[in-house]
């Protein structure tokens, strides 16, 4: 797939604050992109970069062969759906849709029809003559998105699309979006903080944090091959495990099995961190591979999954088992713990600070 | 039931206070318009619509045209240059924001007859401004400034342009800025972003400064006395000098409806299109 926007070594600061500290992606045509990353992380600064509302203090921003950087805000062909969605509360749903069509000066026909194929597509033809404040919230956040896609933009930026939803809507909203993204094959790039969004609706994600891309990856390979400590604590549970890299392993008390996330970046004898998943783990009593024995300290039971909280000697640190189906273990039971190879990784420890 | 008694008891002083101090008064001195007046001032209770006859007499209805006009002509100057000050103060930094507010109520804190005497002091054959003016070698005599319609307006536009430019300031400054990056998002430039996007949306501000500034303009008889030389005479000084003066009440009274209808016709505008312009503020 050809690349649409290309973004080199992006740096921004706000006094001594550094919010993008030397930010490189390269985004594909027709991709649905996610920028993910704790509050602070710099998304919402790249994204406002991308938007025009915001200049790099270096680095460049490339949309196919234009550098996006040298046009104002008003004739790029991005749009942005707001998190607080920005809706002018003085017009009406279809005025708002027309709004962007307006400024292209395009004829009257072509506008109403324009608008009138969009609010259609997003379920609001019955409403097009209310007004915003009239709508809820799941409405609302589907006229801003008719606003911005009714323009045919080469790149749709949505902010937190999903995060002033109740969680019923959100499920609808999230798959609906997705379906949206394959039918007006519009370059998708959403910027959250909610992995479980991220996750689900991306193609592939960009985790940052302080300012710079941990790993851009898919959502499996940042699940199954988180490549920073980051990586591995930000998405998804996770028990660590510090100590020193042995072949197939970490040496930590006993050896621990687990292979290097990314292939020879972990040589014998360094220090490294040994990450593996709470459901990767299985829990059981007599078994042939134990790896590690301990005491069940505590029981949960979700319905579909149980969890445990497994205390392991000399572990400061529970570790945390996930299993399908009913529990089957009791506070207080002795357990066995095991895991192969190839379920845990091996990363480097997290940089100090 | 306790919800009923709550309300009555909260709103009662506030409810009483205004009933017997102004609704009361008002409809007293209303009364007065279909009665005849004394020999010595005073009411004599027999009806009579003459006060009404007298009030549409050319004499009398130019006046109400002339302070319709000047309080008119205030009012749109005051919008000319209420809307930008307010539209700078309202993107100050916080610090410089305040002080501006500060310095814009400061006057307030002045009486108001000394703050119109000032004017005389600056517009004066032998004033400030005629002394600049002829100083500069601008003008060879000094300019008859002072008792004009112009000088009226100057003062009644000195006096209340505050009451312009805080209302809309408060409506600028609560505006959301995502509003008008939306509308740059969309393609609006910034002077366009500003007439679809600022600019309707600060309409019922603007209403509401325009009625803050039209009323006491109208009603004013202490600026066009000083700063008009009583050669011009507004609409209060005419209610002014019949009740205090001519001892005439029915009349004078008359003439206070006249003004209070107007005004409230005004205010049932403003009421109904405020409305209409902005939905959003019921939501």
């Amino acid at each position: 797939m050809t690349s649409l926007l290309t973004i080199t070594d992006v740096r921004r600061s706000f006094g001594d604050v550094t919010a993008l500290d030397g930010v490189s992606l390269d985004i594909r045509e027709g991709e649905f992109f996610a920028l993910l990353g704790p509050s602070g992380c710099g998304k919402t600064t790249l994204l406002r970069i991308l938007a025009g509302f915001e200049s790099p203090d270096a680095g460049t921003v490339t949309l196919g062969a234009d550098d996006l950087t040298a046009i104002p805000a008003h004739r790029r062909p991005v749009n942005l759906m707001f998190q607080s969605y920005a809706l002018f509360p003085h017009l009406s749903v279809e005025k708002n849709v027309a709004y962007g069509l307006e400024r292209e000066k395009l004829g009257r026909a072509e506008i109403r029809e324009r608008v009138g194929e969009v609010l259609d597509r997003v379920g609001l033809a019955g409403a097009a003559k209310r007004r915003p404040h009239q709508l809820s919230g799941g409405q609302r956040q589907r006229v801003a998105l008719a606003r911005a896609i009714v323009k045919r933009p080469r790149l749709l930026l949505l902010d937190e699309p999903l995060s002033a939803l109740d969680r019923k809507v959100r499920a609808e909203m999230q798959l609906w979006l997705k379906q949206l993204q394959h039918e007006v094959g519009i370059t998708f790039v959403v910027v959250t903080h909610d992995q479980e969004e991220a996750m689900s609706m991306a193609d592939r994600i960009a985790v940052l944090n302080h300012g710079r891309v941990e790993q851009v990856d898919t959502p499996v390979a940042l699940y199954g091959a988180p490549r920073t400590h980051f990586v591995a604590d930000f998405i998804g549970g996770n028990n660590f495990f510090a100590g020193t890299a042995v072949p197939g392993g970490l040496l930590d008390g006993t050896v621990l099995p687990g292979l290097p996330s990314v292939p020879d970046t972990i040589a014998e004898g360094d220090a490294a961190v040994l990450a593996v998943r709470p459901e990767q783990i299985r829990i059981g009593t007599g078994l042939d591979d134990a790896v590690l024995r301990g005491t069940v300290l505590d029981v949960s039971f979700y319905g579909g999954t149980s969890r445990f909280a497994v205390r392991v000697a000399d572990r400061a640190t529970p570790i945390q088992v996930q299993r399908q189906g009913a529990p089957g273990f009791v506070p207080d039971q002795e357990v066995d713990l095991s895991w192969s190879e190839a379920e845990a990784v091996l990363i480097q420890p997290a940089a100090s600070g | 039931m306790k919800a009923k008694l709550e309300r009555i008891t909260l709103l009662g002083p506030g409810l009483g206070y205004l009933t017997a101090l102004m609704v009361v008064p008002l409809a007293l001195v209303l009364s007065y318009t279909i009665f005849q007046r004394g020999r010595f001032g005073g009411l004599v209770y027999e009806p009579t619509t003459e006060n009404f006859r007298r009030a549409v007499d050319p004499l009398y209805l130019d006046v109400l045209v002339t302070s319709v006009w000047i309080a008119g002509v205030t009012t749109l100057l005051a919008l000319l240059i209420g809307y930008p000050t307010a539209y700078v103060i309202a993107h100050l930094p916080k610090r410089a924001k305040t002080i501006a507010l500060v310095a814009l109520v400061l006057p307030f804190w002045t009486n108001f007859l000394i703050r119109t005497y000032a004017w005389i002091v600056l517009l004066s054959p032998a004033g400030l401004v005629n002394d600049a003016l002829t100083g500069w070698g601008l003008v060879d005599e000094p300019l008859q400034l002072l008792y004009t319609k112009p000088a009226i307006i100057a003062g009644l536009l000195y006096s209340y342009l505050p009451l312009m430019v805080l209302p809309l300031y408060a409506s600028l400054e609560k505006q959301d800025g995502h509003l008008l990056e939306a509308a740059a998002n969309l393609g609006a430039r910034p002077a366009r972003a500003f007439w679809t996007v600022t600019l309707p949306l600060t309409l019922p501000a603007m209403l509401t400064g325009c009625v803050f500034v039209f009323v006491p303009s109208l009603g004013n008889f202490v600026v066009p006395e000083l700063l008009g030389g009583g050669r011009t005479a507004m609409v209060g000084n005419l209610v002014r000098d019949q009740f205090l003066k001519a001892r005439d009440w029915p009349f004078g009274a008359t003439l206070a409806l006249a003004v209070v209808a107007m005004l409230v016709v005004l205010l049932l505008i403003q009421a109904w299109s405020g409305r209409r312009l902005q939905g959003s503020d019921h939501a």
